[in-house]
């Protein structure tokens, strides 16, 4: 608060500091003054800077995942197995059959001959590290196409209520609104299960699931943000020199109106991550042994008894599962704050 | 207010449509010879039989023919008997757990009241109170902690959460328990001894027949969903609270409160809070509404018997029929309870019914 009440003094340096010699880059430039505050809103906090840094983690060990954990046998989403012994290991147990290869960093790193269960294994003795690592793959392979399509629906429905208004309007707020009534968790359940005899076990009946029933939001967002620029003068220089409906639409009003939403959808990954683990937790979507955190975690509900001797089926998975969300939390907080008008000056 | 009340109440046959028109076009995505197979304990095994089924039942009828026979049932020219309909209470058979849904729901719903019930005060009070704290230290200590925890509660799985309790407060020492009632429990009341079951929700009959042994277990098997919802719902409401205090804090009727010489207690407690709490106020009602259409993650984790539990353990068999009975039962109920939050909260805030 003390910088802002600063007197501007003879030498007028609180003036200069606002004219147009300040250098302006060509980010800044690109994205314009508002989006560009955003950005580097982004970058201000330690909190949203702890948060890119997990997020940055995470990308890199989805990336390196096969040199991580090197895949056995021909499809490297299903995690390998030491036998089928009902009871898990703890980490650190010896590897008996179908040993993988042996990571790079694993001899270097800790001098051993042998590659063990680093983080031990879970019933049906499936490698929990192997599914944690190849696990991320499957989080932002989710949570990156369930983000995108919700956005297009989103764009697509908001965006012509918005333009349109009248009946279209209220016809596609009041669908919305049903839509919003559902339980969500419950209803992407449902409708997973009612897919899943269909299309067959997959990630395919959990994802169009939770696409149905997450588009909510966004078509709000976007018919607000859209009805704040419909009225502004370009959009009516648009109208008066003839361009079509669709056009001003999409060429003029929604590259102006959507880049807010756009940042604070690409964090909503998080949530997207959390709930498909939730889903597969509860039994819904892959088969058993694919590399998915929920499904590493799910195994964890046949030991609830003795979880303290078998602690390592939930503390990892969980712990990963945790922080990946948190990653896109926290700059998802701050991405809060930078849009929020009432913060502004502030924190 | 009377206006509004109707406005709100014409709203109901519209939600109520468009919810069971989305349910319906779920089952409707399976074919017609899938769809016979749901409803016929044995299924034939040649062409023709199921062909004939299809006729019989109506399967391959366009959409809003068998919408409406989904929704009324079929009446028996002769008898006058009323087969199928859910708006009837008629929700099909589960094959799974070989009883009528309807039976399900009945058996199952009073658990997720039950546990609504001990849940609702927690979960309320202590969000909030955290909230208010955290806006009026504004950016100390407190607040930045009340931050953190908001961060991390909504980032905090639900089952990760709820198998890190039953990790340190079951499977270690046995304080509390998950699942419904302890088996002694449930011979009392399956036996004749007297245990009368008047409301059907465990804690409050433990509490009408004064039997505080069969009380106290039942709070030891809802303690850990308790905790577990309580603490997400946290999160949320630190949130809200927070920055709704805050802009009110910044009001200048609480610049008036404070310049007439009032103590800074009564001007948070009197003239700030209640006017905060209007967000809140929204807020509590979704989160007892969601608490009330059952709670599938905790329900699951901690083996507790509601409605919730009852679709996820459906659902991973792939029972549709059930699924979709107990879709529509949460459906109604969300219906029916949002209606009575939207005309409390009118009462609440007059802006509410005169827009």
């Amino acid at each position: 608060m003390t910088e802002m009440t600063t007197i501007p003094t003879g030498d007028n340096q609180l003036l200069n500091e606002t004219q147009s010699d300040r250098k302006i880059g060509w980010l800044e430039r690109f994205l314009g003054p508002d989006n560009y505050r955003i950005v580097t809103g982004l970058f201000k906090t330690p909190a949203s800077i702890i948060g890119f840094i997990l997020i940055f983690i995470f990308i890199l060990i989805a990336i390196f995942a096969p040199m991580i954990a090197p895949p056995v046998g021909n499809d490297p989403m299903k995690i390998p197995r030491d036998g089928f012994s009902g009871e898990p290991q703890p980490p650190g147990s010896p590897w008996d059959k179908n040993v993988p290869e042996m990571p790079f960093w694993y001899k270097p790193l800790t001098g051993n001959e042998q590659w063990v269960h680093l983080l031990g294994t879970a019933q049906g003795q499936y490698d929990i590290f192997y599914g944690i690592i190849w696990g991320t793959r499957t989080a932002f392979q989710t949570g990156i196409i369930v983000v995108i399509t919700t956005v297009v629906i989103g764009v697509i429905l908001g965006s012509t209520a918005a333009y349109y208004g009248g009946w279209v309007d209220n016809l596609i707020m009041r669908i919305t609104d049903i839509f919003m009534t559902l339980p969500y968790i419950m209803m992407a359940l449902i409708f997973s299960s009612v897919l899943t005899p269909i299309l067959g076990r997959s990630l395919l009946p959990p994802m169009i699931a939770m696409i149905t029933f997450s588009w909510m939001g966004y078509a709000r967002i976007i018919r607000s943000d859209i009805l704040s620029i419909k009225e502004r003068d370009f959009v009516l220089a648009a109208k008066a020199s003839g361009v079509k409906n669709g056009r001003i639409l999409f060429k003029h009003i929604l590259p102006n109106a959507i880049f807010p939403t756009l940042v604070l959808a690409s964090l909503g990954i998080g949530d997207v991550v959390l709930g498909f683990a939730a889903l597969s937790f509860l039994g819904i979507g892959t088969e058993i042994g694919y590399a998915d955190w929920g499904q590493v975690l799910s195994f964890a509900r046949n030991w609830i008894t003795s979880l303290n001797r078998y602690w390592y089926i939930v503390v990892y998975p969980g712990l990963t599962l945790t922080l990946f969300v948190m990653g896109w939390n926290l700059v998802g907080d701050a991405m809060r704050d930078v849009l929020d008008p009432r913060m502004r000056g502030k924190s | 207010m009377t206006n509004y009340i109707i406005r709100r109440l014409l709203l109901v046959p519209v939600l109520l449509i468009g919810i069971t028109l989305i349910i319906f076009g779920m089952l409707q995505l399976l074919g017609p010879v899938e769809r016979s197979a749901l409803y016929v304990v044995d299924f034939p095994r040649n062409d023709k039989q199921i062909e004939g089924l299809i006729r019989k039942y109506g399967l391959d009828d366009p959409f809003f023919v068998q919408y409406w026979r989904w929704l009324a049932g079929v009446e028996d020219p002769v008898t006058g008997e009323r087969d199928g309909g859910i708006l009837f209470g008629d929700f099909g058979y589960s094959r799974t757990a070989s009883q009528d849904v309807i039976d399900i729901i009945k058996s199952r719903f009073p658990n997720t009241l039950d546990l609504a019930l001990w849940t609702i005060y927690p979960m309320l009070s202590v969000g909030i109170w955290m909230g208010v704290k955290a806006a009026v230290n504004q950016n100390n200590i407190i607040d930045q902690a009340a931050r953190i925890y908001s961060i991390i509660g909504t980032s905090f799985p639900t089952f990760v959460f709820g198998l890190l309790l039953l990790m340190l407060l079951y499977a270690n020492n046995q304080w509390f328990l998950p699942g419904k009632m302890s088996p002694w429990v449930d011979q009392l009341i399956r036996s004749d001894e007297g245990f009368r079951q008047i409301t059907h929700l465990l804690s409050i009959d433990a509490l009408l027949n004064l039997r505080f042994d069969v009380f106290w277990d039942a709070l030891r098997h809802m303690i850990m969903p308790i905790i577990t919802l309580s603490y997400i719902s946290w999160a949320t409401f630190v949130r809200v609270t927070r920055s709704s205090m805050l802009e009110t804090l910044r009001m200048d009727y609480v610049t008036t409160a404070r310049s007439k010489g009032l103590k800074e207690r009564d001007v948070i407690n009197k003239h700030a809070r209640p006017n905060a709490m209007l967000p809140v106020v929204t807020m509590m009602g979704s989160s007892i509404v969601g608490l009330l259409g059952g709670v599938v993650i905790t329900e699951t984790v901690f083996n507790y018997p509601g409605i919730g539990k009852a679709a996820a353990d459906a659902a991973a068999q792939l029972d549709v029929v059930t699924i979709l009975g107990l879709a529509i039962f949460t459906g109604f109920i969300l219906i029916l309870s949002n209606l009575v939050v939207d005309i409390l909260y009118a009462f609440i805030d007059p802006r509410v019914r005169l827009s």
